[in-house]
């Protein structure tokens, strides 16, 4: 007989209430498996059963608070014959100071190595002979292989659709789905028997009975991840918000392709890191900005708030999706301070390290298509910026320079702005001087 | 130091948010995930703690859906309340074995993390004896229900940032006859963004934990 205690749910808690039995009297509960529930200051929680056997009594009914250590319940042991002894052993996950039986060591008849709790609601089949029947396509994750154990599935009926053929969490549930989906399929949910097979004899379904094969479907769905959903409501949000209107200019970026192939390599030394056109570019947007404040403006409803510090985002491509981290205090930084800043932000973008505050305060954005080979794109304004500049490759191109072809860098600059706010003109004027910057491009990199 | 995984949902069904609950508290027990931190909006519901009172529903089913608002019975602590757009709702899936193993610790620290979020938007909030949640001179601005199971947290509490408090005439909040309130009724004109940024600032300090950023993005450029 093992007694059940009022556990102590944290160090300033002298009692707690039991709201709810899981368990009826009489009925058989796993060790591990949640037997009542206590609720303490609008926390419920669930309480494990210490030890697996037959509820005998219960002492403490539903409603009633109850002091810590208090005998809420006895458990009669039961199961493994008549000479079942105390078990004393608690598992890590469980709830500290609950003074059951102090001796002997767990002499457990099944050693069972996972501790989560569905594991011993249901007898468990042998885990490897569900492994045997897994196909040969890599390893599968344990919740995968736990899903299968619960749902008894025989893992080499289904195709998974993972990387490398890997049979993911979506495959079960599909498979699962179809499963209920035919009438006459066995799927014995009850493995009554703990005995050998636990897949129950293949009674096979009226006829070979195919899966609906996914690969005639004419469409599949599927639901958008989360980011996709957020960059969805962002765009729909920023389109409905401002005024959107584009101005593309050509810039001559000769002068700075000459620098950076000067300096490149000795970057590449020094900092270990290859340095690119965007701290460039990055760098001419700050002067621009600072000469057009309203550039680097917001609206909120009739006001125009304008930033003081100039915070670019930069747009980061990631494998399904986008961010926009932000460099603080940009016009505090040179080239090489740019170039710096915007390797550490993509890496950790891509590497899902970034903080919150990392991509907060963007007070304008720059946008680098050209790095996908795109000449020319009308880029959507990060609400609520007012501008934001988009970034076409910088190619050798033939250009007209009095009356004679010369070979140029040429790149494209163009700047979607909110016309509620910036007027052409002054969109241009701010193009205009960033492109200067580039093309008489004056400061050093190192 | 830990790290928690912040996700910035948006607005989500109860029901599906409370499914995604399930599934990453089911993971977090097994340890496959570490702690994360869900921040989202509900479209208006009803919801009703395990050992909630049905008579603290003051209107009837019908009458709620007739106001486009659902009803749900669900399985965290604390009575009847009501969530809706404008309010801000958080549901942090810790193990509270790598913190405290302290369930009423973890709600005052859940209490703090709001308390200092509401101090950066210049209102000053606080406890009431008794009385979880946060209040503001008598009223509360945000509640807390929450479940755990093997030192997992699931639910937790949901800040009125401009929520439209006249849904809260359905239903006796959480069975307390007293009146709530919102940072826009207190004349804090926040977005609910904002709010949701820099209470996971705060949450990170007061679990003392690195808030990692999932890339879902704050805007996106793109063409």
């Amino acid at each position: 007989m093992t007694d059940v205690v009022m556990p102590q749910m944290g160090e300033s808690i002298v009692e707690g209430t039991l709201t709810k039995w899981l368990k009826k009297p009489g009925e058989h509960v796993d060790r591990d498996e949640p037997l009542f529930e206590i609720s303490t200051d609008k926390v419920d929680t669930e309480i494990p059963s210490p030890t697996a056997g037959t509820l005998s009594e219960v002492l403490v009914e539903e409603g009633k608070t109850v002091g810590i250590n208090t005998v809420v319940a006895r458990i009669e042991e039961g199961g493994n014959g008549a000479g079942a002894r105390p078990k004393a052993a608690q598992p890590a996950a469980q709830p500290p100071a609950q003074p059951v039986q102090a001796p002997p060591p767990p002499r457990q008849s099944a050693p069972q190595p996972e501790p989560p709790e569905q594991e011993t609601i249901q007898p468990t089949p042998a885990p490897h002979q569900i492994e045997d029947t897994a196909p040969a396509t890599g390893p599968l994750s344990p919740l995968v292989r736990k899903m299968a154990r619960e749902h008894n599935i025989d893992l080499s009926r289904i195709t998974g659709t993972g990387s490398g053929g890997r049979i993911t969490k979506q495959d079960i549930e599909t498979y699962l789905a179809q499963q209920k989906a035919q009438p006459a399929a066995p799927a014995p949910k009850t493995p009554a028997a703990p005995a050998p097979a636990p897949r129950a004899p293949r009674v096979e379904p009226p006829s070979p009975g195919p899966l609906p094969p996914s690969g005639q479907a004419r469409t599949r769905i599927e639901p958008m991840s989360t980011m996709r959903i957020k960059i969805a409501e962002h765009m729909v949000l920023s389109k409905r918000t401002s005024a959107h209107v584009t101005t593309i200019h050509k810039v001559d970026m000769t002068k700075v392709a000459k620098v950076r192939e000067r300096n490149k390599a000795n970057v590449q030394a020094q900092y270990g890191f290859s340095l690119t056109y965007l701290p460039f570019i990055t760098r001419a947007s700050v002067v621009a900005l600072r000469q057009y404040p309203i550039v680097n403006a917001s609206i909120d409803g009739n006001n125009i708030i304008y930033h003081n510090e100039i915070n670019i985002g930069v747009a980061v491509a990631l494998e399904n999706g986008l961010i926009v981290p932000v460099i603080r205090n940009a016009d505090e930084k040179n080239v090489l301070g740019l170039q710096r800043a915007i390797v550490d932000l993509a890496g950790r973008a891509r590497s899902r390290q970034l903080k919150p505050e990392e991509v907060q305060g963007g007070t304008f954005s720059i946008t680098n298509f050209g790095s996908f080979g795109s000449m020319v794109g009308t880029p959507i304004i990060n609400q609520p910026q007012v501008a934001i500049l988009g970034v076409g490759t910088v190619e050798k191109t033939p250009v007209v320079i009095d009356d004679a072809i010369a070979i140029r860098s040429i790149s494209y600059l163009s700047l979607t702005f909110d016309h509620r706010l910036i007027d052409g003109a002054l969109a241009d004027q701010f193009m205009t001087k960033a492109k200067q910057v580039l093309e008489d491009w004056s400061e050093d990199v190192l | 130091m830990r790290s928690c995984q912040l996700r910035e949902l948006g607005r989500v069904d109860y029901g599906k948010a409370y499914e995604l609950q399930q599934q990453l508290a089911a993971e977090r027990k097994q340890g496959l995930i570490g702690d994360h931190l869900l921040l989202l909006e509900h479209p208006h519901v009803v919801t009703l703690g395990r050992n909630g009172h049905m008579e603290h529903l003051l209107a009837p089913p019908e009458v709620l859906s007739r106001a486009g608002i659902s009803f749900h019975p669900t399985d965290r602590g604390g009575d009847i309340t009501y969530h809706g757009p404008g309010q801000l709702v958080g549901y942090p899936i810790l193990d509270l074995r790598e913190w405290k193993r302290d369930v009423v610790g973890y709600v005052r620290a859940i209490e703090q993390v709001i308390i200092d979020t509401l101090a950066d938007f210049g209102i000053s909030a606080g406890r009431v004896p008794k009385l979880t949640g946060v209040w503001v001179d008598g009223r509360k601005i945000a509640a807390i229900g929450v479940h755990i199971s093997r030192w997992v947290t699931s639910h937790g509490f949901a800040l009125n940032v401009n929520t439209d408090l006249s849904y809260f005439q359905y239903i006796v909040p959480c069975g307390l006859t007293k009146s709530v309130t919102s940072m826009a009724q207190l004349g804090c004109a926040a977005d609910l963004n904002d709010v949701a940024r820099c209470l996971a600032g705060h949450f990170g300090r007061v679990f003392d934990c690195e808030m990692l950023l999932e890339p879902a993005v704050l805007a996106a450029p793109g063409k």
